[in-house]
């Protein structure tokens, strides 16, 4: 291996890393505010890419149809929540945000799709359809479930991850996508060169990290999420709905999954089952970082990333054992560090 | 409450034959006879039967072998409490091993099989080392990696054909028989289920199957008890690989070619599944489970193209939103419906009252120190939480046949100082000597070892099991079964000495009356006494009680004040933290008293109650008319 190939690697391992860092923020926030350990993040990935890809390509994307059909179910749910509890004053805000919006979405997109649109309108459509799926899934899984233990979540996340990859392939069919590249060009950074593509997704994992940080330390939800995080009982006790903050942070999960997708949507072939080894990357990131710090899972991502790439280099058929196998001496050096007590639960 | 019996030895309800011990096989013991004898003529019947439709047989073949695997989840998720998506691997470790074996060496599939396990019990051995050290959710995890580490080495090492997997497997044979054919390869598979079935419900329901039942909720519990919970997990681990591992073997002489995708992540999760779906505290929620999951994921791949005009597999929606809804509205699984279903037709017989165990031979009791010897010396204690300091600089003795009353108000570090002799918690510095041995930095199991029974502040019991049960854990140091004689029933003599061991701790402290009663269906201020009944059965020199008689009513406590001084008199030596002054004042000798983790004051019980630091502790200040002489002490 030379000098060059080793920057090429480094590049590909830090755009993958900047990936891996964005979706492993997301895991430490959906698990510090909800206790669930969101397995199915890969799956918004995924069909943040192939949504985007679709869209490009001139097609309506299954997911327009996904939307609405989800819509119902909370609707149902709801419906029958307020004729147990004789409270029906949420109900036209539901019905307008899961069932009207999502159908005028659909009557949108069907009337826009079609040849030579503009690749960041189709980025807008696609965060618009993807990223309400996840307070939805959160309200329809999840919620009923609040109380349960973080094994029951997990076990529970694992079956969301079928049933979504399920739907994946419905909505996507088993073909592979590729969106075209949105920026072309190649930057000079002096010691080497850059696609513009890459470089674009590595910022703005950047600044969707920075941004995360500013939310959460600036902000009055974002700190009433944190407050969650550390004490959901008490929060609580002085007004931070479970429900509210769940929802909140599986629209914020739903987001971090659409908007990598779009940036892997140009750099990578997606099909509809990619986003689950892309997810347990993320999740790899997260632990290293304890589920907890998002500066070490940052930090981790990068590692995977790089480590990833220059195995697929060396050895490119064990890369996924390379990978999956850190992960055991990370969580066993974290175990010793922190001596848990949540095992009894 | 009955009377409490006066002499430990007696023989309890000796004259009735041995009956009514816990059976994991469930409920009246005839009824349940007469459905297993049924389900296994149906099981032998089948394959014999010619009418049978060959796929009814396959379809059974592959329930039995996915119960095999469920069997041993079920063991390790859902009895100890340990999570693993990762069995798939070990069906993959066994099925690729005899795969390799008969294929390059044309080595008899016997063979194969032994490697397999051998490969299997090491692989597994190791990987507990590893990732059983992980506590809670970091567990499930570390199986995932492994999962899919295992799954991609199977499709990428050369030797094992890479993704297309090693074809031409030959059949077992058996006695010159070959098991070619589905309906006798359904004879090995559902023998291997049975023996499964029956070595596992027996492991359950033996020493070793306590410790284990007791991983899930009350490790510390189980620590403190002399259990070594760590070589427990391992041991509950390897076994659930090995019947992984037997499953693999079976599957691949019965495919006949291994690939990787039956041995992938999302098949792993499937047993997971199976276990979640069955309900998951026994074998038969396992296998009925198995056949669960498998039938509705047939009758899926077989609706679902109808509905959708597609060939895809869209099973896996079908599947995820099942398990979404078990989990919402059944989350102990379909198995406890049914047996509630069966136990509620005809008489459902309640175990309650039921004979004690039969005699048997006492188990050997350790050497008590004389009546006057130091027994425990606690020297310059602390313990610091960060910046709180709970236990100041304590010191105290105690000899054999003393009753030590530790007394203070709430939060003076009473509970605190208990933990760190007992081993617990560990100390920040100073020096616990027990029978003149140092005993600092030991873990609770070895200091529960040296003969240190002790009971919880807030109960520890494990409510599932019988009273019985619970006492014959703390029993389990004192004689020894293995993992194979529990799962082989060759223990059956120990088993008795132990049972017979609890019943009479039982009977002694007067909770002789609920042997086969849930321990969790006992009153608070029972289950504070079957505490103190399980931590005599661990033959103790040295019992730290923390609060026996709250919760208790005025007789109950007589009683109990009774069998704590014949305790003394036979030259026990006992600690104890209680709030009840009355009890404290009338059975200790010789009282310590804590306030804010120091030691107050010290003395025998007449002394200290006049002592007026204490009374300042306590009542906040000293009444005016207080004698003239105490309050000059104060000063």
């Amino acid at each position: 291996m030379d000098f060059s190939i080793a920057l090429i690697l480094l590049q590909d391992g830090i755009v993958n890393g900047a990936i891996y860092a964005l979706l492993g923020m997301a895991l430490v926030l959906a698990f510090a505010v909800t206790r669930v350990i969101f397995i199915p993040q890969g799956e918004f990935v995924a069909f943040g890419a192939l949504t985007l890809a679709l869209l490009t390509s001139g097609q309506v994307p299954g997911t327009a149809y996904l939307l609405p059909v989800l819509g119902l179910i909370v609707l149902v749910l709801e419906v029958g929540r307020a004729l147990r509890s004789g409270s029906w004053s949420a109900m036209p805000g539901i019905v307008v945000g899961c069932v009207a919006l999502p159908l005028l979405l659909l009557w949108l997109v069907r009337g826009y799709a079609g040849p030579n649109t503009s690749v960041w309108v189709d980025m807008l459509l696609t965060l618009l359809l993807v990223v309400p799926m996840g307070p939805m899934i959160y309200r329809i899984v999840y919620s009923p479930l609040a109380e349960a233990s973080v094994l029951v979540l997990l076990i529970v996340s694992v079956a969301v991850h079928f049933a979504l990859v399920g739907l994946g392939l419905i909505v996507f069919g088993a073909e592979g996508w590729r969106a075209p590249t949105f920026i072309d060009g190649q930057v000079n950074l002096g010691f080497m060169t850059w696609s513009a593509q890459s470089l674009f997704a590595v910022v703005v994992c950047a600044l969707l990290i920075v941004a995360l940080w500013f939310f959460f330390s600036k902000t009055l939800y974002g700190r009433a999420l944190r407050a969650t995080a550390v004490n959901r009982r008490g929060a609580r006790l002085v007004g931070i709905s479970t429900a509210v903050s769940g929802g909140l942070t599986f629209t914020l999960a739903a987001a971090i999954g659409a908007v990598s997708g779009i940036l892997i949507a140009p750099i990578t072939t997606v099909y509809y089952d990619t986003g689950f080894l892309v997810g347990l990357k993320g999740f790899v990131a997260g632990i290293i970082g304890g589920l907890i710090s998002y500066p070490v899972a940052a930090a981790g991502a990068l590692l995977v990333g790089i480590l990833e790439s220059f195995s697929s280099f060396w050895a490119s058929a064990y890369k996924e054992v390379i990978v999956f196998t850190l992960i055991i001496p990370v969580l066993v050096w974290r175990s010793f560090n922190h001596r848990s007590t949540d095992d009894e639960e | 409450m009955s009377a409490m019996k006066k002499d430990p030895h007696a023989t309890p309800a000796a004259c009735c034959p041995p009956k009514g011990r816990f059976s994991p096989w469930g409920g009246p013991a005839v009824k349940n006879r007469i459905a297993l004898l049924v389900f296994l003529a149906v099981l032998v019947g089948l394959p014999l039967a010619p009418a049978t439709p060959e796929f009814w047989l396959t379809e059974l073949n592959y329930i039995g072998l996915a119960a095999l695997v469920a069997m041993g989840l079920m063991l390790l998720t859902g009895v100890a409490g340990l999570t693993s998506f990762g069995q798939a691997a070990f069906v993959g470790l066994g099925a690729y091993t005899t795969a390799y074996l008969t294929t390059q060496y044309g080595v008899s599939p016997w063979l194969g099989l032994v490697v397999g396990l051998v490969l299997t019990g090491v692989v597994s051995w190791l990987l507990g080392l590893i990732t059983l050290r992980l506590s809670g959710h970091y567990l499930p995890l570390g199986t995932i990696a492994w999962g899919l580490s295992l799954y991609y080495l199977f499709g990428n090492i050369q030797a094992l054909g890479e993704h297309n997997g090693i074809p031409g497997i030959v059949p077992i044979s058996f006695f010159g028989i070959s098991l070619l054919k589905g309906r006798y390869m359904f004879f090995l598979i559902w023998a291997c289920v049975l023996l499964a079935a029956w070595a596992s419900s027996n492991l359950l329901d033996s020493r070793p199957g306590r410790a284990i039942r007791a991983l899930k909720n009350g490790a510390h519990m189980a620590e403190s008890m002399g259990v070594n919970t760590a070589s427990y997990k391992i041991v509950i681990f390897v076994w659930a690989a090995l019947l992984a591992g037997l499953s693999g073997w079976l599957y691949a002489h019965m495919e006949r070619t291994v690939s990787p995708s039956p041995f992938s992540l999302s098949v792993g999760i499937e047993y997971l599944f199976m276990v979640v779906v069955g309900g998951s505290s026994s074998v038969w929620g396992a296998l009925l489970g198995a056949a669960f999951i498998l039938v509705v994921k047939d009758q899926l791949q077989n609706l679902l193209p109808l509905i959708l005009h597609s060939q895809s597999n869209f099973e896996l929606i079908g599947f995820g939103i099942l398990m979404i809804l078990m989990l919402q509205y059944a989350s102990n699984g379909l198995w406890p419906l049914v047996s509630g279903w069966w136990a509620r037709l005809g008489n459902g017989g309640s175990r309650r009252g039921g004979a004690a165990p039969a005699q048997a031979p006492a188990l050997p009791h350790r050497a008590r120190p004389q009546a006057g010897q130091q027994v425990l010396e606690v020297a310059g204690l602390r313990k610091e939480f960060g910046g709180l300091v709970a236990v100041n600089d304590i010191s105290f003795g105690m000899r054999a046949g003393e009753i030590m009353g530790l007394i203070g108000p709430n939060g003076a570090g009473k509970s605190t100082t208990f933990n760190l002799v007992s081993g617990v918690i560990p100390a920040t510095r100073g020096e616990v000597r027990f029978l003149g041995e140092s005993i600092n930095g030991l873990s609770a199991r070895s200091i529960a070892t040296r003969g240190v029974g002790r009971t919880f502040q807030h109960v520890q019991l494990l409510p599932t099991m019988s009273v019985l049960e619970n006492v014959a854990l703390g029993a389990h140091q004192r004689n020894h079964v293995g993992v194979l004689a529990g799962a082989l029933h060759t223990d059956r003599a120990r088993e008795a000495q132990l049972l017979h061991e609890a019943a009479l701790q039982l009977q002694r402290v007067g909770l002789g009356d609920y042997l086969y009663e849930q321990a969790g269906n006992l009153a608070l201020g029972q289950q504070r006494i079957l505490e103190i009944a399980r931590a005599l059965a661990c033959d103790p020199v040295l019992l730290l009680l923390d609060e026996p008689a709250a919760g208790l009513r005025y007789k109950e406590k007589q009683e109990l004040a009774q069998v704590l001084e014949q305790l003394r008199d036979e030259g026990l030596s006992i600690l104890l933290v209680e709030h009840d002054m009355d009890f404290v004042m009338r059975l200790t000798n010789h009282l310590v008293v804590m306030d804010f983790g120091t030691k107050l004051a010290e003395g025998p019980p007449a002394e200290v109650r006049e002592n007026p630091v204490v009374l300042q502790a306590y009542l906040g200040g000293i009444d005016d008319d207080l004698p003239e002489s105490l309050r000059g002490a104060e000063a």
